[in-house]
């Protein structure tokens, strides 16, 4: 057991002139923390919705894409980060990949769903009316699946928010660089963990409003019978 | 030398697997930290869900604690753990994860009381058992299949998050990584990132056998409709 740090200077939990005084740092955490969200669930989604469908058409992929999905659950995200080190180095590119891996997990579940829950009577009539293969997706499945596929996208949204702290381990963790470099390594500095976890769970949930928000504008026929957050 | 011959030389060597830093002494750690932090949260989290469940009060509770649980960062709060009075080590690290795995304990457990057919609690009411006998006897019982299922997910959640408190020197396998990292020792950071995936997995397995081992085989249809499709919501990763 570790003894205690000596608490000579005081060392407030929450602190208005750190804020003040560190402005530039904590913007360009927040910034590096909301690129890396946002890159995160770009590639996520273009790269989950050709797989989503080959699962849905190709029956037998259905079930080896979720099973990989379901063991990759339970890496933990530092060994993730560790197995890709070695190929990617030390590197941005490293944290981009390895949230990349697990939003997908989430968004390629989601979205099959979302494309599994098309009544067959919607799309006989769809084939009825003369839509052919693909006008049928874009038109008619893809917009039933739009509220699945937002249910997913917002879980990847918050998990992924949560996952760039790690990123800290090669010194691109967005606010997980307040937490751990500017915090726990400058001499258990308080105030920076305190500000970057109230402005980790700030964003999240801010971002999280701004993507329910935009489900109603995709799919405004579905109000009120949007899929329940996991 | 590709990366894997670096990580299996690693292994290899013994200096790796003795002492403090070692292999060993790491593992018994981590899985030490993670009971401890089950044990902990099972304690709270359990009685509260039982008599919720039982009550039926505050369901609400159990969702806005889950929810909330999702956008704090586990890091985090390790972290403010290791700054805490606590001070960092593996018992902050064992109080932070505790608070992590009460969601899911809470939530399973209040489902599976809460979850039993009314006509059975009528039935019971009917043939005289009190309030606690019809908990103990009848709720209890047949809420076993998703208060395991619910132990199992916070065990394997617990277990890859310990793997986080070696970035606030809270101990754990963890630290075979972290090292590898500050060392840009390409074999050892994929050794430690295969002894953690590999142990998470195990931990994992492991305790699918028991939650099947333990479930009574007269709930096990009711077991198998618990397990989750893929029309479930999907969990979050641990960390």
């Amino acid at each position: 057991m570790l003894a205690a740090p000596p608490d000579a200077a005081p060392n407030p939990w929450f602190d208005w002139s750190y804020v003040r005084d560190n402005a530039d740092t904590i913007l360009t955490a927040g910034e590096e923390h909301v690129i890396l969200t946002v890159q995160t669930i770009l590639i996520g989604t273009v790269i989950a919705l050709p797989l989503a469908v080959l699962a849905s058409r190709v029956r037998w992929l259905a079930g080896p894409i979720l099973g990989i999905t379901g063991v990759l659950y339970t890496i933990p995200s530092l060994a993730l980060f560790a197995g890709l080190y070695p190929f990617v180095g030390f590197s941005r590119n490293l944290v981009l990949i390895g949230l990349v891996l697990y939003a997908l997990l989430i968004l390629v579940r989601n979205t099959l769903t979302g494309l599994r829950g098309v009544p067959d009577e919607v799309r006989d009539a769809a084939l009825g009316m003369g839509y052919g293969r693909g006008r049928m997706f874009w038109r008619v499945e893809l917009p039933i699946a739009v509220p699945a596929i937002m249910t997913g996208v917002r879980t990847a949204t918050v998990s992924t928010i949560g996952l760039v702290t790690v990123g800290v381990i090669v010194g691109f963790g967005g606010f997980g660089q307040l937490i751990v470099v500017e915090g726990f390594n400058s001499n258990f500095h308080r105030a920076p963990i305190v500000a970057g976890t109230l402005l980790c769970v700030a964003l999240a949930l801010v971002i999280d409003l701004a993507l329910i928000l935009l489900t109603r504008i995709l799919v405004p026929w579905a109000r009120g019978r949007e899929v329940a957050a996991s | 030398m590709s990366v894997v011959e670096q990580a299996i030389r690693w292994l290899n060597d013994p200096v790796n697997w003795q002492g403090e830093n070692g292999v060993l002494y790491l593992t018994g750690q981590h899985l030490a930290i993670s009971f401890a932090a089950v044990f902990l949260g099972c304690l709270v989290a359990w009685p509260l869900a039982f008599w919720m469940g039982h009550t039926g009060r505050g369901g609400g509770v159990v969702v806005v604690l889950s929810n909330l649980s999702r956008a704090v960062p586990t890091l985090a709060l390790l972290t403010l753990f290791a700054v805490s009075p606590i001070s960092y080590g593996p018992r902050a690290t064992v109080l932070a994860l505790a608070v992590f795995a009460i969601p899911p304990l809470l939530a399973n457990a209040y489902a599976g009381v809460r979850s039993v057919d009314p006509e059975v609690r009528d039935a019971a009411r009917g043939m005289g058992l009190s309030g606690g006998q019809m908990l103990w006897r009848v709720e209890l019982p047949l809420a076993v299949p998703l208060i395991a299922a619910g132990l199992r997910t916070a065990a394997v959640q617990v277990v890859a998050t310990a793997t986080l408190a070696a970035l606030v020197n809270g101990g754990g396998l963890g630290l075979i990584i972290a090292a590898g990292f500050g060392l840009q020792d390409y074999g050892q950071t994929f050794a430690g990132g295969f002894l953690v995936a590999a142990l998470a997995l195990l931990v994992e397995g492991v305790l699918a056998v028991t939650e099947r081992w333990v479930t009574p085989k007269s709930v096990r249809r009711s077991w198998r409709r618990a397990r989750p499709t893929a029309a479930d919501p999907v969990p979050v990763p641990a960390t």
